[in-house]
């Protein structure tokens, strides 16, 4: 992949702002309880942008929806985690299952 | 120094823990360098930003061709859940603001989950400090040696690429055992494919975030008492 953004800039920011939130919980707000609703909001981050990043990784590229063998891989990872196999069998099926679409 | 059964069953599952995320790592290094990040760069990633989901978020729009804006956007909104786990943690540690400070980078989903699983105070605490130490090593290790692999393999011939995806669904499952969770899900999924077409890469992960909104709702579901207490 050419290019590409990456960049230090991104490495620091990532990384200040990764431990800004770490230290806002843990040493600033200390034992502290937010509000209920917020915190039922936060809560739900991991489910709304896991699935987003999952449906963009295999739905599409760049701007463009998209329909290829990255499909078999989800589905392959979906029952793989469904059947609560270990997160790295998860990821070498899932792996596996693509690399075989392609090779077919 | 002899150890306890206690202390050796949450010392061993802990090093299982660490371990099977080190071999995750692999994957990551692998991906972070075919999105374009040098080996150092993605090493710098593991060592100073040390919460998986985020870094992940950010190498998968950026390899997509994303830009750094829409990468930190994504990833710091899954950054901010440590916050919640910050204020659950700080509680149980009471030393200076200095050891504070330092353990606060240490606070992510396994070792808050390791700290929350254990009965006692005691072993909580050797949870969470077994955990931290052995998965940042884990975590390390095993991101430079896929970096460093990375740059000898195709990704794509391997079906790495999906790799991140996977891992994804892996870390999704739990967060669909609650209604709000799989309402959360479908809507930010939803927005996500919706947006794709029409607005720059990157920014259909962070819309999806306006899902999380539907918290906002009073649970239907047995809201348990203890919450309220």
């Amino acid at each position: 992949m050419t290019g590409t953004a990456m960049s230090w800039s991104l490495v620091i920011a990532l990384s200040l702002g990764a431990y800004a939130f770490k230290a806002l919980g843990f040493v600033v707000l200390g034992a502290r309880t937010l509000p209920e609703p917020l915190t039922r909001c936060l809560a739900l981050i991991p489910a709304a942008l896991l699935t987003a990043l999952i449906l963009k990784d295999t739905f599409s590229v760049g701007q463009e929806w998209t329909f290829d063998a990255r499909v078999v891989g989800l589905g392959v990872a979906a029952i793989a985690a469904w059947r609560k196999l270990p997160l790295i069998a998860v990821v070498v099926l899932a792996a596996f299952a693509t690399a075989v679409v392609r090779a077919l | 120094m002899r150890l306890d059964s206690d202390t050796r069953r949450v010392v061993s599952a802990s090093l299982t823990l660490s371990a099977a995320v080190g071999v995750f790592a692999l994957s990551f290094g692998v991906l972070a360098v075919s999105a374009g990040a040098s080996v150092a760069q993605t090493c710098a990633l593991s060592l100073l930003t040390f919460t998986g989901a985020s870094q992940m978020s950010a190498m998968a729009v950026i390899g997509g061709g994303g830009t750094v804006g829409a990468a930190l956007g994504g990833a710091l909104l899954l950054a901010a859940r440590n916050g919640v786990y910050g204020l659950a943690l700080a509680p149980y540690f009471r030393g200076s603001l200095g050891k504070r400070l330092l353990t606060a980078q240490f606070v992510i989903d396994e070792t808050t989950a390791m700290h929350m699983a254990q009965s006692n105070p005691r072993l909580r605490k050797t949870a969470f400090w077994t955990t931290a130490i052995a998965l940042y090593s884990f975590w390390n290790i095993g991101t430079l040696l896929g970096a460093l692999a990375g740059s000898a393999i195709d990704p794509q011939r391997f079906g790495l690429d999906v790799a991140f995806t996977a891992a994804f669904v892996a870390m999704l499952v739990p967060h669909l055992a609650h209604r709000k969770g799989r309402q959360a899900a479908i809507i930010g999924g939803a927005i996500c494919l919706a947006t794709i077409p029409f607005t720059p890469i990157g920014v259909p992960v962070l819309a999806s975030g306006l899902a999380i909104f539907v918290g906002l709702g009073v649970p239907r579901e047995s809201s348990s008492p203890e919450a309220a207490a």
